[in-house]
């Protein structure tokens, strides 16, 4: 039996009428790669805030590695393992790539900063580039650089939200395989709304819908999930 | 008192509640309405008819003043917050050093326009005060049916909502925000020449009315005149009672923390939306 | 190297300039040197952490009062009362920082506008203790130690230029520093800072303490050295200045505070000498700086790329 590295109960939030997140529940296991995929407005983000602890939830509990964490703020949350990307990219476009991968090199208290930054820039394939301001990169290469400065946390759950948006084919392949490559080390869980992303790499789904937990378990029982294929996948082309 | 706080106030609070801009020189507009009043109270002899003529030009040269200052510089500005307070303090400056080089470092009076004593039986109340109070409720209200009833007064509201999307609405921004900066500025310079003939004028009368102002503005609630003027009458009248207990310094240390507090632990004021 | 070579030929250019200047400007010099060390601080907090206080003359006349009141009521000499003025400056700062930095951006501003108006009203209150608006001059026996005399010009001038070194190797060090970038990151991104580990609440109050730190020894030391101590400096306008200072010469860039100070000084000595509009020069420079070059000069030639190695 897998262990539980976060177990989520019962989160509610709500934005006066709107139920972004409306009673839902998720148990990730420890070095599994899991995607959340919904609809626009299923309320992923929103979960994912609430995990992150960017934003705190009206009602439920969040447990990391048996601790809970509901009233952690999130650089605490950070601390302990939980590392997240944005999707937008927020990346510090007027410092260089070595000064963004710094800022997570740094939280692990290295002695050679200079070695541990190119390290954590070769993972994204991005050694060639840290001198550059980060604000002049291409999309392509600022995505990399965001989620290189997550991989540079060491976290024990990364969090990415929407990682390969906007990427080309070939980049996608390369960030699939930078993934396999993070487990089972590092849990991953993936919001994609990349079918085929998700499909080859999740080793379980959860689908959201409306702010509640439609359905949850392994990719071959949710593609047959007659309720997904209506809500979500059905009548649209996969990949959108 | 309070009365005239109210309409220095309420005009510090259109600026603010439309423009999101926080103007330090809003006490020099005040010691400018009130320094003008002076020239013009000079410029005609008979003392009611020049207090009727300080009434209509002051502010509307004032007025004139802040929408230059807006198009000229806040406007290129783009109204971002912290540089549009730091170019603020800079006119204030500028203004300061105007009055002081042309009108001179001492306080000069201004005839009040008619003195007539009420005698009630229990206290004598100056004829003229009362007559401030009222003209400074009629201006209150007839701010408070331009912001609320005319076409205009929309148009402003509007603008505060949203600035983007009142654009696109075709909505002048640019003109807008010069007309309020101006209106706010004209209000203080109606508030100045109402008080001038009780106070003096004199170029450094800005700051007390400035630190006041926002005292009110900030306790009413940034960008809500109804929340201004409530606690422009709470803390005009207050001031009276305080100031039997506490002397004037240790007042204004009171009412200075009480205004940090309130911005640290509750930014919206009493009646404020969240700013 | 090429900083640190910069860095270390103006200490040598303001040490060469103690044998040479006249009286008139050596005296300037000194004063100027302190005042750049309170722009320095306020630097710190404004130009790279993004923190824009309007209250640090409040810990400007911390560290002055604290070393003036100490040696006027209780006879201590310069050094300790320096070192407690200084360490006043560093804690009225944390502590104003304890409630300011629960808020941001203008409200950051007016909070601490008020809390230094509130410091400046209480000075006036106590003013059987302080002086009051006129202040009080500092005893002459308070005015050495280690057997220099800091009143005389020489001295004056070589312990606030010690001042100044200190003060700016310190910053030199500091923006160098990991916590120096985390400084700078706050001030891009909080909230990228704030997902990647860091406790915004935390740096920030580190940097008013040490901002603070800064205007404390400036205080202290401007009044030990120039003999007077007044709740003028506790004014608005000592607020403005370092901001002046600091927008002029460069926020965010380690020798703009000097390069503010030396021209603003300067400027208005010159303006007053002509005219009597100093507050007209003041505010003519703050419109135009804000206008035109909110970089300020080396911020400016930083961003052309003229000198982009500038710390």
């Amino acid at each position: 039996m897998a262990s539980v590295i976060l177990q989520a109960e019962g989160l509610k939030r709500h934005f006066g009428g709107l139920k972004a997140v409306d009673g839902v529940d998720l148990a990730l296991n420890a070095g599994e790669i899991h995607a959340l995929i919904g609809p626009n407005g299923a309320g992923k983000t929103t979960l994912v805030s609430l995990l992150s602890g960017r934003q705190v939830p009206d009602a439920g509990a969040i447990r990391f590695d048996g601790t809970d964490i509901t009233r952690l703020p999130a650089h605490e949350r950070v601390r302990r393992g939980i590392g997240y990307t944005f999707q937008i990219t927020a990346i510090y476009a007027g410092l260089s790539v070595f000064d963004n991968l710094a800022l997570a090199v740094q939280r692990g208290h290295t002695r050679d900063l200079s070695r541990a930054v190119t390290e954590a820039a070769a993972r994204v394939g991005l050694e060639d580039l840290l001198p550059q301001i980060a604000g002049t990169l291409s999309y392509g290469h600022q995505r990399l650089l965001e989620i290189g400065m997550g991989l540079a946390l060491h976290p024990r759950l990364l969090i990415l939200d929407e990682p390969t948006q906007g990427f080309a084919a070939g980049e996608i392949e390369g960030f699939m395989a930078l993934v396999r490559g993070l487990v089972p080390e590092t849990t991953v869980l993936l919001i994609e709304h990349n079918m085929d992303v998700v499909m080859a790499l999740a080793e379980r789904i959860t689908v959201l819908d409306q702010g509640r937990v439609l359905a949850s378990g392994l990719p071959v029982e949710i593609r047959a999930n007659r309720a997904v294929q209506d809500a979500y996948l059905g009548g649209t082309h996969a990949g959108d | 008192m309070a009365a005239v706080l109210a309409l220095s106030a309420v005009g510090l609070s259109l600026t603010f509640g439309v423009m999101r801009v926080v103007n330090v020189a809003h006490g020099e507009f005040f010691m400018l309405g009130a320094v003008l009043a002076w020239v013009v109270a000079q410029a005609v002899p008979s003392a009611p008819l020049g207090f009727v003529a300080a009434l209509i030009l002051c502010p509307l040269v004032v007025g004139a003043v802040a929408a230059l200052a807006d198009t000229a510089i806040l406007k290129r500005l783009n109204y971002d917050p912290e540089a549009t307070i730091v170019a603020t303090i800079g006119i204030s400056y500028i203004l300061q050093q105007g009055a002081l080089s042309f009108f001179g470092p001492d306080a000069r009076a201004v005839e009040a326009p008619f003195s007539l004593r009420l005698q009630f039986p229990w206290f004598g109340y100056s004829g003229y005060k009362l007559f401030v109070v009222i003209a400074a409720g009629l201006v209150l209200l007839a701010v408070w049916l331009f912001m609320t009833r005319s076409r205009a007064g929309l148009v402003m509201r509007a603008t505060q909502v949203d600035r983007n999307t009142a654009r696109a609405f075709g909505i002048n921004v640019d003109r807008v925000y010069a007309g309020t900066f101006a209106l706010g500025a004209a209000l203080a310079a109606v508030a100045a020449v109402l008080i001038v003939p009780i106070q003096q004028a004199h170029y450094l009368m800005g700051h007390d009315p400035l630190l006041l102002s926002f005292i009110v503005v900030i306790i009413g609630g940034l960008g809500s005149i109804r929340g201004t003027l409530i606690a422009a009458l709470l803390i005009g009248l207050s001031d009276g009672i305080i100031s039997m207990f506490f002397t004037p310094t240790l007042a204004k240390i009171v009412a200075t923390l009480a205004v940090a507090l309130v911005l640290v632990f509750r930014p919206q004021g009493l009646f404020g939306a969240r700013a | 190297m090429r900083a640190l070579s910069l860095h270390l030929a103006v200490l040598a250019l303001l040490l060469a300039l103690h044998f040479v200047l006249p009286a008139y400007h050596h005296a300037n010099l000194a004063r100027i040197m302190v005042l750049a060390v309170f722009a320095m601080g306020y630097n710190i907090a404004f130009g790279y952490t993004g923190l824009l206080s309007l209250g640090h003359a409040l810990f400007l006349s911390a560290g002055m009062f604290g070393a003036g009141l100490l040696i006027q009521h209780f006879g201590l000499t310069a050094a300790p009362a320096l070192l407690i003025g200084t360490l006043a400056g560093a804690a009225m700062a944390a502590l104003t920082g304890l409630l300011a930095l629960r808020t941001a951006g203008v409200s950051l501003m007016i909070v601490t506008l008020m809390f230094a108006q509130a410091g400046y009203l209480t000075l006036l209150y106590f003013g059987a203790v302080t002086g009051g608006d006129e202040g009080f001059p500092v005893p002459a026996a308070g005015r050495v130690t280690f057997g220099l005399n800091l009143a005389a010009e020489g001295p004056r001038y070589l312990v606030a230029l010690g001042l100044f070194a200190l003060a700016l190797m310190g910053n030199l060090a500091l923006v160098r520093s990991r916590f120096g970038r985390v400084m700078v990151a706050m001030r891009e991104n909080e909230e990228r800072s704030r997902m990647l580990g860091y406790n915004p609440f935390a740096v920030k109050l580190g940097v008013m303490a040490l901002s603070g730190l800064y205007a404390g020894a400036a205080g202290a030391f401007y009044g030990v050295m120039f003999g007077y101590v007044g709740a003028t400096f506790a004014t608005i306008p000592y607020s403005i200045l370092p901001l002046l200072y600091v927008l002029l010469g460069g926020a965010g860039v380690t020798l703009g505070p000097l390069l503010g100070a030396v021209l603003m000084f300067y400027l208005i000595d010159l303006a007053s000498s002509h005219t009597t509009v100093q507050l007209a020069v003041t505010g003519g420079a703050l419109l135009v700086l804000v206008l035109f070059a909110p970089k300020g000069i080396l911020g400016s030639l930083r961003e052309r790329g003229l000198a982009s190695w500038l710390p």
